[in-house]
């Protein structure tokens, strides 16, 4: 097989692996944008905040410590304790639902039949108010997250492609946990959404508010589950990109890498989030294989865009969004 | 009523501004910082080490020759607009100097400290060329730039080569933005000189997404690879680096890829790791000493105290120990303690720092020495090359100062600086 063939698989692997990174966060947006027809511009922030939250608890740090000791003159940083990985995760995850109960109790419940665009704007408040706090509460320095998971070349994805073509195709360990970690998500929120009370519930709050309402679904309820369900995704994006990069602002900033996608696979289907994932994660990366060296490179954070536009124009809802009908 | 809101109205601007006012007799110097955003993990300790040094002088010294100094900060989140914002809000204080720490901003207030008399101080950072007094006035970057770094880690590569890079493939992994791009055009007269093949990748910034240029260092396989970036992408780069078994003797970052927030992420992967260093680090300086007493545990901090001797608290504390200097340096000049800024400027221009000096300063063996002059704005450009081991996790100096190949760096600064002279109307000086 011809070399630059080898590499355009090796690299077309790699941008899937890269795509399903990117779905992890695009799947939070969907979750809240099907529920409550929200854009939650909150969701990169979410996952930053889960992941700070998940490494101050695994370490024992103490919260707003820089806070305390300028007020109390102390010097206090760690309980003096650390916590095994699950316990970790498990108590990141009920913060997050705190959190989405204090979302909904704050924000959420004052802004009811509020125009779209609204709900839109308070999301940026909250993901500016929720990026000040997990500063203020552990920190800006970049933490280490460590919750076991393996990192690094598949030796045995090394091996055998080098046996059969001569040369050992590169896969991260990370990205192969994170594809079957989405997998099971997708799986787990499809049968949720699918075959239980509250999803029946969830999708008909999603069809229509004021008839779910009619029929005695608890709006606030729903929007405290699905909160919590994207909080928890957010955990699970977190984790993931956090091993991979530290945790530190700029996980935030993942958000932008899932909104092609979510343009891409539309915004309002679980499976979409993921197609669209692994279409822009391999486009990309093809993309910069290919024409890269000849633009001059770094073409990833654009062509993302320019082919989830390409796509827009023929499929204005997305590939797997609901079609639009507007009755007159 | 109408009083009640003025006094609002007022409080709220101040608050906007985001920095207090200065006494009107105080030395200002402001801080452009970036404790928010991206880039803070980066902005912080430096910004603790620069507010830090001058605490202590006004705490233990009663400021520089008898004028406290004011140290007004002002939040830039690197972000090049909101430097130049931070710049027009703070300079009608009597700003003496700007250390804005990011070379966006540094490109945009060039011609804006040109125009207002002000110094710009762009240690490490900035643009190379303004090492050339004769065109840059206004502009300082000593002791070393980002074409010395370049040229440093060639030579130490040289040096490890028995004398010869014939044949050798070097990757430059850069930040692609006009920091990133400095040192392009010094590898590629550099390459040409000494026979070795250069290829360029540039990642977008912020740079949590490296797969593609990683998988093409895979395919290449360099033999080396040197670093220029910042934030995020230095900590994602060892970590990849260490995942496709990159060996990390022979990755080498400049002194902003070198930070301890850079290899921590990547644990034992990071172990090996180069980067280049124009300062010491460590706590083993008996400034650190004085700043314990009159600073940390007076709770005069800037910080929390916890990056006290790290690498970016080192800098900014070198940042600030030198402008300190130039301050005094001016006073001494001009005869008077309360200095503007264009006596300030003389003192940048005049300031010698010996390796005496740097003893009495608490900072022995700190920095090399260096002597500016009207046509020398850039210094001496010497860096070190500092290693990681990631058991003991300390950075372990591993050279002493490396001087830069002047030979190849002195005719790029002239031509580029005579490109800038040209374009805006600017009349060599020093003639």
């Amino acid at each position: 097989m011809p070399d630059t063939l080898l590499y355009a698989i090796e690299v077309s692997l790699n941008g899937l692996m890269a795509g399903i990174m990117y779905a992890l966060v695009a799947l939070g947006f969907v979750l809240i944008f099907k529920a409550s027809g929200i854009f939650n511009y909150a969701q990169g922030v979410l996952a930053l905040f889960a992941a700070l939250t998940l490494v101050g608890l695994q370490k024992g740090q103490i919260p707003f410590a820089h806070i305390i000791n300028a007020t109390l003159g102390t010097d206090l940083h760690y309980f003096g304790w650390t916590l095994p990985a699950l316990v970790a995760i498990a108590l990141t995850a009920l913060v997050m639902v705190g959190l989405a109960w204090a979302i909904e109790r704050i924000v959420l419940q004052h802004l009811v039949n509020q125009a779209p665009i609204i709900l839109f704007m308070a999301t940026i408040g909250l993901a500016y108010f929720l990026e000040g706090l997990g500063d203020v509460m552990w920190g800006a320095d970049i933490k280490k997250l460590d919750v076991g998971l393996p990192q690094g070349i598949n030796e045995t994805i090394d091996e055998l492609t080098f046996n059969a073509f001569g040369y050992g195709f590169f896969i991260d360990n990370l990205d192969i946990i994170a594809a079957f970690v989405a997998g099971a998500l997708v799986l787990t929120l499809t049968l949720f959404s699918q075959y239980t009370k509250y999803g029946r519930a969830l999708r008909a709050v999603a069809d229509d508010h004021q008839a779910a309402l009619s029929v005695g679904i608890s709006l606030r309820f729903i929007w405290v589950l699905v909160w919590s369900i994207a909080g928890f995704v957010a955990l699970v994006a977190g984790i993931m990109w956090g091993s991979k990069s530290g945790v530190q602002f700029s996980l935030s900033l993942i958000a932008l890498k899932a909104l092609p996608v979510l343009m891409l696979g539309g915004f309002t289907s679980i499976p979409g989030a993921i197609v669209g994932g692994l279409i822009i994660g391999m486009g990309e990366k093809l993309f910069e294989f290919f024409a890269g060296p000849l633009i001059g490179g770094a073409t990833e954070n654009w062509f993302a865009y320019v082919l989830a536009l390409i796509f827009l124009v023929f499929r204005p809802q997305g590939l797997f969004g609901e079609k639009i009908i507007e009755r007159v | 009523m109408k009083k009640t809101f003025t006094l609002l109205a007022a409080a709220a601007i101040a608050a906007s501004a985001g920095f207090a006012t200065p006494a009107a007799a105080d030395l200002v110097v402001p801080n452009l910082s970036y404790r928010t955003g991206p880039f803070a993990a980066g902005g912080i300790p430096y910004a603790d080490g620069f507010m830090d040094y001058f605490t202590l002088l006004n705490e233990r010294d009663g400021g520089i020759g008898g004028e406290k100094v004011s140290v007004p900060e002002c939040e830039t989140a690197y972000n090049t607009e909101k430097g130049v914002e931070c710049y027009e809000a703070t300079k009608g204080q009597g700003a003496l100097v700007y250390n804005p720490l990011s070379t966006g901003i540094t490109y945009q207030l060039i011609p804006k400290v040109a125009a207002d008399g002000i110094p710009l101080y762009t240690p490490g950072y900035g643009r190379t060329s303004a090492a050339n007094g004769k065109v840059f006035e206004w502009v300082f970057n000593y002791p070393a730039n980002y074409w010395d770094g370049a040229s440093v880690a060639v030579k130490h590569l040289l040096e490890q080569n028995g004398g010869s890079l014939e044949g050798k493939k070097i990757a430059l992994l850069y930040h692609n933005s006009a920091y990133g791009k400095e040192p392009s055009r010094t590898l590629q007269e550099l390459s040409k000189k000494h026979g070795f093949t250069l290829s360029e990748l540039p990642i977008d910034s912020p740079g949590q997404e490296q797969k593609s240029q990683w998988l093409q260092v895979r395919r290449d396989k360099p033999d080396y690879v040197l670093f220029w970036g910042w934030g995020v992408m230095n900590s994602v780069a060892i970590q990849e680096a260490a995942n496709i078994r990159f060996p990390m003797e022979n990755f080498i970052g400049i002194w902003w890829s070198g930070s301890e927030n850079d290899v921590t992420p990547a644990g034992d992967g990071a172990n090996g790791y180069k980067s280049l260093a124009m300062h010491g680090t460590g706590m083993d300086y008996p400034v650190y000493a004085d700043l314990k007493k009159y600073v940390i545990d007076a709770g005069k901090a800037a910080g929390a105290g916890d990056q006290v001797g790290t690498v970016l608290y080192s800098r900014g504390m070198y940042a600030a120990m030198v402008i300190a200097e130039a301050i005094r340096k001016a006073q001494e000049i001009h005869g008077t303690a309360a200095v503007n800024a264009k006596q300030v400027r003389d003192g940048f221009e005049q300031l010698e720092i010996t390796e005496a000096r740097m003893v009495e300063l608490g900072l022995p063996n700190f920095g090399q020495p260096f002597a500016a002059s009207c046509a020398d704005h850039g210094g001496p450009g010497a860096a070190m090359i500092q290693q990681w081991d990631a058991t003991a996790k300390k950075w372990n100096l591993i050279t002493g100062f490396i001087a830069p190949d002047d030979e190849v760096l002195n005719p790029l600064v002239a031509e580029d600086s005579a490109a800038y002279a040209k374009e805006n109307n600017i009349t060599e000086r020093c003639n």
